[in-house]
């Protein structure tokens, strides 16, 4: 069977190709692979762009670490669109699925709930992102493969507060909700 | 504003090959994010520490040639404690990660999507408030951007192997615990 059009791969396969592609791209581009750094520039050329003025008196627009612009990790992230929808459609694993089952099960058929779970907990998350400086990959990949103290000091406490976080939302009850196929 | 346009070819293109394996690994469904923190599916522990192991051979090898240079993120205490805290917070009341919810996003799910949004909303908070967030991210030690090797005084290549060999070590432990667990 063609590899391309399976609908999933073993992890160990997936996790190797992806440390391969963290070869490539330090290799390449000297960058470690990363997201949220882009959604950081984003929202920042908006703001400077929608309230100059108060961009003006933000010492963030200052920090010669930090300039804002559309670079290699902003179109590393298109690319993980466009590469998820490549993937699914050649396996036609697609789905256009608003409430997960396992949500359903715990908070019922409304959309406006799931969709203000998601809102809310992928603006915490990213908050608490640009706060440590990275995500599960600039941090949790990529940071942990380069032995950096911040980032395994990071990815531990994110797997205890994701797992504590999980428990008290779905209980012990919830692992008996989850599914392979949904 | 713009990086050179090749840099951003090749940008997009790791990204798509990124995308891809993040959907063929299955890490862009919501059922098996939330798995693993319920302890259930182990999908993700086992894809992020097999190229948490291939990925620090191949780039300790590039940067010991002079190939490329590591990019540590600052042990600042206050930010990576606290972030690290409300990050698994936020990420399993949504369901995905940043980039498996954009690749959740390019396989078609609504709630992914919506997330997605949200995620730039946080962001945007973040660069609003970045004044008043310093003492917080600045407000416990600063370590500096220092690495295991460095903190211990150990050879890179000792914690290389070291590292290599625990993950191997618990993921072989984890396939038993599991099988085994499956034939009961």
């Amino acid at each position: 069977m063609n590899p391309l059009t399976m609908k999933s791969w073993s992890p160990y396969v997936v996790g190797a190709l992806i440390g391969v592609l963290s070869w490539f791209a330090f290799a390449t581009a000297d960058k470690p692979l990363g997201i949220t750094t882009a959604f950081e520039y984003t929202a920042a050329l908006t703001e400077r762009a929608v309230a100059p003025q108060a961009a003006r008196t933000n010492e963030y627009y200052s920090d010669p670490e930090r300039t804002p612009k559309i670079d290699w990790e902003w179109m590393l992230v298109v690319g993980v669109l466009i590469g998820a929808f490549l993937s699914s459609k050649l396996s036609k694993d697609r789905t256009s699925q608003s409430i997960p089952p396992l949500w359903r099960w715990r908070f019922g058929d409304s959309t406006a709930k799931r969709f203000a779970g998601a809102f809310l907990g992928g603006a915490l998350m990213m908050f608490g992102a640009r706060l440590a400086g990275g995500c599960t990959s600039g941090h949790g990949i990529s940071g942990a493969l380069q032995l950096a103290v911040s980032s395994w000091i990071f990815v531990l406490l994110l797997f205890a507060s994701g797992v504590a976080t999980a428990f008290l939302i779905y209980g012990k009850e919830g692992a008996n909700h989850v599914r392979s196929n949904e | 504003m713009f990086d050179p346009t090749s840099k951003l070819v090749l940008g997009l293109v790791t990204g798509i090959v990124f995308g891809f394996l993040l959907q063929k690994g299955r890490a862009a469904k919501f059922h098996v994010i939330i798995g693993q923190f319920l302890l259930k599916d182990w999908t993700v522990v086992k894809i992020m520490a097999t190229a948490v192991a291939v990925g620090t051979i191949g780039v300790y090898a590039l940067v010991s040639m002079g190939a490329a240079t590591l990019h540590i993120k600052p042990a600042l205490l206050g930010g990576v404690l606290l972030g690290g805290l409300l990050f698994g917070i936020g990420l399993a009341v949504f369901g995905y990660c940043p980039g498996t919810s954009v690749a959740a996003s390019g396989e078609g799910r609504r709630d992914a999507m919506v997330g997605v949004v949200g995620m730039l909303f946080g962001a945007g908070m973040y660069v609003a408030l970045y004044p008043a967030l310093q003492p917080i991210i600045n407000g416990l030690a600063d370590w500096g951007k220092i690495t295991l090797p460095q903190a211990t005084n150990l050879s890179p290549w000792a914690w290389v192997a070291g590292v290599v060999a625990a993950i191997a070590i618990g993921l072989l432990t984890l396939e038993r615990f599991r099988t085994g667990q499956k034939s009961v």
